[in-house]
């Protein structure tokens, strides 16, 4: 049996002095994606917070391919695109390259952009774009080279996108799950076709 | 596809990418740009039109209304300067993906202080003509503001980074950073004044030096601390 990419064992998470969850236990394996489901408020985001280490308050064992949780080594896609409205598309896509210190060319953001049917668009500010195309564009990440780390936590990726842009998500993550990588993520959408997928409740109905 | 990732990460792509992001989005945004130098001109302006234009009176407190006018100029830009960055969910891509985060942080106070503590430097003198400041004066004024805006900004940005995850941080933001700001005013207009008065402002010049190079080296580190606990928050 190969080793988990993330193990979760006996994770208890607090918001706001209110327990979320305990006793969670959760193991993905590469090649495997997991979709988190759960009424609202059920702790979906915080469970990928405290992975990515952005929510302390928790108690219990993390770990990412053996070892504590580092972030260079997750892709988080949140709630908050993590793109800027006054930049370009280009400009966004180039800054994340940037800050995985990548010293490639910069042909792989028109690349990326192109995948997520954003030709055109590169040197458009995002926030003149529709809530779609920023969505896009945040999601054009996922075919950066920098993207290619072993576990990818995705927040709600399928909001605000059209059908061809659901088909598009669901074939960059079953990309990276060809490669070898692991994925969790949430949705309240029934989930895309993925090799490997199974899904996890939490909250009301586990 | 070659496994990029496999090569060492560039600290210098990080630094630059960083720079040059911040820069774009501060050049993006004309009026917030001008906004902090032109309440640094409208705020000297009405010292004459207030206090006195008597070019005696003028001169004695030229030194201290400069530096006082460049502290709140400073303050009025700090407030922006992670708050957006948190919204639009950059800053936590920054603090989860930089590695280390010591670097991004760094350009982005450098990026900060070229668009505010530098330009007001450059405007001083200028500003400084119209309050009739000893000639003699003028340089030694550049040079505190030259040393001591990097010292304002990195400690605002200790603010700023603090208050990042609160609804109203704007008054808490000067009540936490103004204090801190004290040592810097009275160095930088110690030394103007000691200039207009002919003596060697070597002195406090050397003190807002080293402040300068303290500042620059350790203050990043409590910027990136607070930021984490900004974006853990949030």
């Amino acid at each position: 049996m190969s080793e988990p990419v993330l193990d979760i064992s006996g994770l208890r998470c607090e918001r706001d002095d209110r327990e979320l969850f305990a006793g969670f236990d959760l193991h993905i394996g590469p090649a495997e994606a997991v979709q988190l489901r759960g009424p609202n408020g059920a702790g979906k985001t915080t469970l990928l917070r405290c992975i990515a280490g952005m929510h302390p308050e928790y108690e219990g064992r993390i770990e990412l391919l053996g070892a504590p949780v580092a972030g260079e080594r997750l892709l988080f896609v949140g709630h908050r695109p993590g793109i800027s409205g006054l930049l370009s598309a280009a400009d966004n896509l180039r800054w994340h390259l940037d800050l995985a210190g990548w010293r490639g060319a910069d042909s792989v953001v028109t690349a990326a952009l192109t995948r997520v049917g954003l030709t055109g668009y590169d040197d458009v500010p995002c926030q003149q774009l529709s809530a779609g195309q920023q969505r896009r564009v945040a999601l054009a990440r996922l075919a950066l080279p920098t993207a290619e780390v072993p576990l990818w936590l995705l927040d709600e990726p399928f909001t605000a996108l059209d059908e061809a842009g659901l088909k598009l998500v669901s074939g960059l993550m079953a990309d990276r799950l060809a490669g070898g990588g692991a994925i969790l993520f949430t949705t309240h959408q029934p989930a895309p076709e993925l090799p490997g997928l199974s899904t996890r409740w939490i909250g009301a109905a586990a | 596809m070659t496994a990029p990732l496999a090569s060492e990460p560039s600290l210098w792509v990080l630094f630059r990418g960083q720079l040059r992001r911040d820069l774009k989005l501060a050049f993006g945004q004309p009026s917030e740009l001008a906004n902090p130098l032109a309440f640094f001109v409208v705020v000297i302006t009405l010292f004459p039109l207030g206090v006195s234009p008597e070019p005696g009176v003028l001169s004695g407190m030229a030194p201290g209304v400069l530096w006082i006018a460049a502290l709140l100029a400073t303050l009025l830009g700090l407030e922006a300067l992670f708050r957006r960055d948190r919204d639009d969910g950059t800053l936590e891509q920054m603090v989860l993906r930089a590695q280390p985060l010591y670097l991004p942080v760094v350009a982005r106070m450098l990026a900060h202080w070229m668009v505010t503590g530098l330009p007001l430097t450059l405007l001083a003198p200028l500003l400084g003509g119209m309050l009739n400041l000893a000639p003699e004066a003028r340089l030694p004024l550049m040079l505190g503001l030259a040393l001591g805006t990097p010292v304002l900004v990195l400690l605002g940005g200790v603010g700023a980074a603090l208050t990042v995850g609160l609804r109203t941080g704007g008054v808490l933001l000067a009540l936490l950073v103004l204090p801190l700001f004290v040592p810097v005013l009275i160095l930088g207009v110690s030394a103007a004044e000691l200039a207009s008065s002919g003596l060697d402002p070597a002195g406090p010049l050397l003190w807002l030096a080293a402040g300068a190079s303290f500042a620059i080296t350790a203050v990043p580190f409590a910027i990136a601390a607070a930021l984490r606990i900004g974006v853990e928050t949030g």
